[in-house]
């Protein structure tokens, strides 16, 4: 287990993160896109994509959240040893990690209306990601996307917020999709 | 390649500009604050455009850098040799070649794409600044969405000189939200802003970030009878012969003698390599 927590970083920090941070950029700048993440590899259940962002976003001054089911004894020393984040409660959180349904949305900051970028991104785990599902318009989408979101409500409610809200990175094995608050989901 | 680290900024620095460019891209048009840092240039020298593309670049981009439009100026010339050494990077001078490019005051004539990334020189991020000196008060319109200010100063300009006399920083609202300054560029340059590119903006003294995903609604602030007008110099350019681009007056001789040449010289200069020809060319030589 200490080599687990030990190994599982970039082999070239500065590059690497700087190629993971151009795909997360890219994810959240055209939201619905797919981007491919590698580099990185965490315990299990963290998906190397989600590893990767980790990395690349976090450090001793992000509070991080972990939702139950990625909250291992594993997973915070890998996160201790590479990344240093303090591991937070949900109202505290920068940035969080989980599965969909372990995620208590209600409880992050939005940001308030003098500073909304002080909201939380979440880093949501999923099975697969593809292009079909909800459709989504706005920023960075020139007519349409489609994203494979695990629903539709909760986002809709986030966009009423905007400008404040939550942003969200969906992440599955080594791929990775962005949804910032600025985005309109509808079902189809 | 030097021992400076990749980029030259280290790491937890590029970790906190990165994070600031991906809230400034999930609320378009907002001013992110972020711990600008010292950098080896002047502030006003493009340390904020610096530091962005310093937490964009990768090993694989090909980097433009211009100035008012021209990549053989003093500032272009020294941030591309800065990123060569420091990061190692390739560089060019065409637009179409590059997939960063760091700009100061311009945005190139031709077309960007998808591939690509705008990164801008900002000197005063904030639009309300010159009639609002207090930033707790502008950030306070800010989140009121109170800009009834600006259209009183656009207002004025009609009522003192019959059109809006403002002709670069002309500001705009991003995605019907947030009035943004798009940075000094020409309002010539103000329809260019909604792009298929990501467009990043950094100011290094003011310490702000803020960013236009691509394909977002750009709208420049004008009124219903007196509409945003992209106007430019009345010449055709006296080198390539272009008359739909944005031109700089250059003075040629104590007697009032001047020409009007593209301000994007790389724009310019691939005109004139297709055979486009303007008043002062030199002549053929034949071949």
């Amino acid at each position: 287990m200490l080599d687990q927590s030990l190994s599982g970083g970039f082999a070239n920090p500065a590059q690497d993160s700087a190629r993971a941070f151009r795909a997360a950029l890219s994810a959240l700048a055209r939201p619905g896109r797919i981007e491919a993440l590698t580099g990185a590899t965490a315990p299990d259940p963290v998906s190397p994509a989600a590893a990767a962002l980790l990395l690349t976003l976090c450090d001793g001054e992000t509070p991080l959240y972990l939702a139950p089911g990625h909250d291992s004894p594993a997973i915070r020393d890998w996160i201790a040893f590479h990344i240093g984040a303090p591991i937070v409660a949900p109202e505290a959180a920068q940035f969080a990690l989980g599965r969909w349904e372990s995620l208590p949305l209600a409880a992050f900051p939005v940001g308030t209306s003098d500073y909304p970028d002080r909201s939380t991104t979440l880093i949501v785990e999923r099975d697969t990601l593809s292009n079909d599902g909800p459709r989504l318009t706005g920023p960075g989408i020139e007519v349409e996307a489609h994203l494979s979101l695990p629903e539709t409500a909760a986002f809709r409610a986030n966009r009423a917020l905007f400008p404040l809200g939550l942003d969200f990175y969906f992440t599955a094995d080594d791929r990775l999709a962005g949804l910032p608050r600025s985005t309109e989901v509808e079902d189809i | 390649m030097s021992d400076y680290n990749f980029a030259y900024l280290d790491e937890q620095t590029k970790r906190m500009i990165r994070r600031a460019i991906l809230k400034g891209i999930a609320v378009p048009g907002y001013q992110v604050p972020f711990a600008s840092r010292e950098m080896p240039m002047p502030y006003g020298w493009g340390t904020g455009g610096v530091q962005v593309t310093a937490a964009c670049l990768t090993p694989e981009d090909t980097l433009k850098v211009i100035d008012q439009g021209a990549d053989d100026t003093t500032n272009a010339v020294s941030i591309r040799k800065f990123f060569e050494k420091t990061a190692d990077v390739a560089t060019t001078e065409h637009t179409d070649k590059a997939s960063v490019i760091q700009t100061r005051h311009r945005i190139p004539e031709a077309p960007l794409t998808s591939d690509q990334i705008l990164v801008y020189q900002v000197p005063i991020p904030e639009p309300l600044r010159f009639l609002e000196p207090r930033e707790t008060e502008t950030r306070k319109m800010h989140a009121l969405e109170e800009y009834g200010l600006m259209h009183v100063k656009l207002y004025e300009d009609i009522a003192r000189h019959g059109n809006i006399a403002t002709a670069y920083a002309y500001p705009v609202k991003v995605e019907g939200r947030y009035v943004m300054d798009p940075s000094p560029i020409p309002k010539f340059d103000n329809p260019k802003l909604e792009s298929p590119a990501i467009q990043l903006f950094g100011a290094g003294r003011e310490q702000r970030i803020y960013a236009i995903p691509p394909h977002t609604k750009v709208v420049s602030l004008d009124f219903e009878d007196y509409p945003f007008d992209p106007s430019k110099a009345d010449h055709p350019c006296d080198l390539c012969g272009a008359s739909h681009t944005y031109l700089d007056e250059v003075i040629t001789d104590d007697a009032g003698g001047r020409m009007f040449v593209c301000s994007d010289t790389d724009y310019c200069a691939s005109r004139q390599a297709q055979g486009h020809r303007g008043r002062l060319s030199p002549k053929e030589t034949a071949a």
